[in-house]
């Protein structure tokens, strides 16, 4: 505002800026106080858990913890291809010594052997040798470490250790890759048969893509059916679309296996009809049909939901506009109620297509090995490997694509142009 | 032109959509080249239903339709060629203004400069140059009706259709929308079938008015022999103020009966009663019944004021007259206005040709 504009005043004289502010401000306390315990869960329950799985996914503060000697004498250590100085061998000792009297070294070797195969033994080697006090200290430890193992005096067991001193890492993002860090630090593939993720990764956008695709080819007939029907008709099979909805997931999954296996029902009636012989029924589970039949059951709603919810606010007599000015009702249809349509399509493929790349039980149970999506992997590294960083980095890889996606979408369409209901 | 006077022809046409309710019966209905014929009604009469039917969205359950001698119940909306103005405009929300005018001509794949010489003309008809990139949310009410009438007329259709296309305006706007339209089917020629349940409206615009009741037409003719004369009850009661007597012939000739009342007797004209001893209700327009008259009239009564409501442009005074006290006096305003004072008594006469028996109600 300029200067020049007058500042209206009340008629006592206060600003009505103020007189405004002044106003509002026990409304806008009030309006706070009902959204105050919906944002207080919503932090709890949803920004610090994803700040936790963030520090989780690049935290690799124990062994900066575990060795602060060794890392503050490898400063010093200048050569890197030549085995370090006495100071870090002294250093990593006595690191290592308090470790071994906490009984907190089988940790450290653990972890080292992560990073290069064959720490594990040679750590082992050094605790039994302190166990017995065998070690001279006040003579070159380089030397009596050395002699321990060859392992030892190989500089790249130095170097994995070195590796291993910054206290924040972005190795798991790579693993989730299927890249690492090389030894000079530099980023480096995984070898071609070993690449594992990018496969898993590729075919849960695959498949995401196209259970949104099939949802949509038969959502949108369903969508334009309920919001055409006459109301006695459209609730029955408004009905029929939300009964999946309130059936247990678990349940339905299980009803698809039920219908797909070998010896089911889907398979029986093929053979009944005579479209397969009965000795070589075809797999329709433990594989991606398996994937895509159950996840587009599932999500159908999904799709339908919103495009109804658009579908219903569009006169019927658009349509009637268009054929009376001469479109065929093809035309009338491509060139009038689709593009309105287009809104409703955005926000179902949207969930669709995000609710699918996050998809778990279902591929789990029905989709075999060819069936399993990343978020198969996650669970697996957290329930069976227990290395939850890595969980946490792809779970938050897999956040950060559908940020990416929802990005893409808003400057396609717009989310405003989102009609959910 | 050569006017052909059974340019669109509703032959014997019933519909119904449930096989139990006739919503049209048996409708005979000519419509001449040019005309500007309304179909007026409350809503329920069957009146939208014979727009629909005209336009291809709906099938006669019986009969057929004509349009210049040829039977169109088989041939789809699209391919009538029939412009049509929707209730709630229907113009295209996502596309401009110009894009809405072009859309019947690109269907009809015309070329680029023709259409932008039909779309400027048709935009100008209703004088709305300027707004060809405005999208229609943008535009207010009487704009988007305006820009919903040249799109119906963009394409030279032969008829236009207009289901109640000035409902959702405004007073005034609609009507200056009434003339406006008035005049633009002056101008171009086309026959337009007009759908309003307003009777004003209807009197205003139309050339005939074909007034539908229960699923028939009820009378159709000119807005003057409409209001001047009402063929029965129902139009007489739909068509613009009405005083109504309930009574029974007592005595009848060629051009007069005498009505007997509850306690009195008034003299009127025959229109649908032939014998003595027939039920019938007598219509009276409140313009037609003076206050003290200087002429000699046949019936020639006194009432008592019950109400005097000023509307500026005239008075309505409600009298207790004969019996009942609904009977509406509409005197103008002028310098020479009577004081008119509740429960007084004034002198009441109307003559016997304004006053139509017509079939009891």
């Amino acid at each position: 505002m300029s200067s020049e504009t007058k500042k209206i005043l009340t008629t006592d004289g206060i600003p009505l800026e103020v007189s405004l502010k002044k106003a509002e401000k026990k409304n806008k306390i009030k309006a706070f106080l009902l959204v105050a315990p919906l944002l207080l869960f919503l932090i709890i329950t949803y920004i610090f858990p994803i700040g936790d799985m963030f520090m989780r996914s690049v935290d690799d503060r124990m062994v900066t913890n575990m060795l602060p000697k060794t890392f503050k004498a490898m400063e010093k250590w200048e050569n890197l291809d030549e085995l370090p100085p006495e100071e870090v061998y002294r250093g990593f000792y006595e690191d290592y010594k308090l470790l071994a009297e906490n009984q907190q070294h089988g940790k450290l070797g653990q972890r080292l052997n992560k990073e290069k195969n064959g720490f594990n033994t040679i750590t082992k080697k050094l605790f039994r040798q302190i166990k017995r006090k065998k070690i001279d200290e006040s003579a070159s430890l380089k030397e009596q470490i050395n002699k321990l193992h060859k392992r030892w005096r190989n500089v790249e067991y130095w170097q994995a250790i070195k590796r291993t001193a910054p206290p924040y890492t972005m190795a798991k993002y790579l693993k989730g890759m299927d890249m690492y860090f090389d030894v000079d630090g530099s980023i480096a593939q995984v070898k071609e048969d070993r690449r594992i993720h990018r496969i898993l990764w590729l075919r849960t956008l695959e498949i995401a893509f196209f259970v949104t695709l099939f949802c949509f080819v038969m959502g949108y007939p369903i969508a334009h059916l309920l919001a055409t029907l006459p109301m006695k008709y459209s609730n029955l099979l408004m009905i029929c679309v939300l009964l999946p909805f309130w059936t247990s997931l678990l349940v339905r999954t299980a009803s698809w296996m039920i219908l797909l296996q070998q010896q089911g029902l889907v398979n029986d009636f093929f053979v009944m009809i005579g479209l397969v012989a009965d000795n070589n029924r075809p797999e329709m589970m433990y594989n991606k049909v398996g994937t895509y039949v159950a996840m587009t059951q599932i999500l159908l709603p999904f799709m339908v939901l919103p495009l109804y919810s658009v579908m219903k606010t569009i006169s019927p007599s658009l349509m009637r506009a268009g054929k009376s000015l001469g479109g065929t009702p093809f035309v009338a249809f491509m060139k009038v109620y689709f593009p309105l349509t287009i809104p409703g399509i955005g926000a179902g493929c949207l969930l669709c297509f995000i609710l699918a790349i996050g998809y778990y039980i279902t591929p789990a149970l029905v989709g075999g090995a060819s069936g399993t999506l990343i978020s198969n992997q996650i669970a697996f590294h957290m329930k069976t490997t227990l290395d939850w960083s890595f969980a946490s980095a792809m779970g938050l890889m897999l956040l950060s694509g559908v940020l990416v996606i929802y990005w893409i979408y808003n400057k396609l369409v717009g989310v405003d142009n989102i009609k959910l209901g | 032109m050569g006017k052909n006077p059974e340019f669109v022809k509703f032959d014997k046409v019933d519909k119904s959509y449930d096989g139990k309710i006739l919503v049209v019966k048996d409708l005979q209905l000519d419509i001449a080249e040019g005309e500007f014929i309304t179909m007026l009604g409350p809503s329920g009469s069957g009146k939208t239903t014979c727009l629909m039917m005209l336009a291809g969205f709906e099938t006669p359950t019986n009969g057929e339709i004509l349009l210049d001698g040829n039977i169109i119940s088989n041939i789809p909306p699209h391919k009538r060629g029939i412009g049509m103005v929707f209730q709630n405009y229907a113009l295209f929300p996502h596309m401009t203004v110009y894009e809405n005018l072009a859309f019947p001509l690109r269907v009809r794949k015309i070329e680029k400069d023709e259409i932008d010489k039909k779309v400027d003309k048709a935009l100008s008809m209703v004088s709305l140059n300027g707004f060809e990139s405005r999208m229609p949310a943008q535009l207010s009410g009487g704009q988007q009706q305006r820009v919903a009438v040249a799109r119906a007329l963009v394409f030279d259709p032969s008829v236009v259709l207009m289901d109640e296309p000035l409902g959702a305006l405004d007073k005034n706007l609609r009507e200056s929308m009434q003339y406006e339209i008035k005049h633009i089917h002056e101008s171009i020629g086309v026959t337009v079938v007009y759908v309003t349940h307003d009777q004003s409206e209807a009197l205003t615009m139309s050339n005939r008015i074909a007034v539908f009741n229960d699923g028939k037409v009820q009378q159709l003719s000119d807005p003057a022999e409409l209001y001047e004369k009402p063929v029965n009850s129902f139009v007489a009661e739909f068509i613009g103020e009405n005083n109504t007597f309930n009574g029974e012939v007592i005595d009848i000739d060629n051009n007069k009966c005498k009505i007997k009342l509850a306690n009195s007797e008034i003299l009127a004209n025959p229109i649908s009663v032939k014998s003595k001893g027939e039920k019938t209700t007598v219509s009276l327009r409140p313009e037609r019944a003076l206050i003290n008259p200087t002429d000699k009239m046949d019936n020639m009564f006194t009432g008592k004021i019950e109400e005097v409501i000023y509307h500026g442009d005239h008075t309505r005074v409600r009298l207790n007259l004969l019996g009942s006290s609904e009977f509406i006096l509409k005197v103008p305003n002028s310098t020479s206005n009577l004081e008119l004072k509740v429960s007084q008594d004034i002198k009441i006469g109307w003559n016997s040709v304004d006053a139509r028996a017509l079939d009891p109600k």
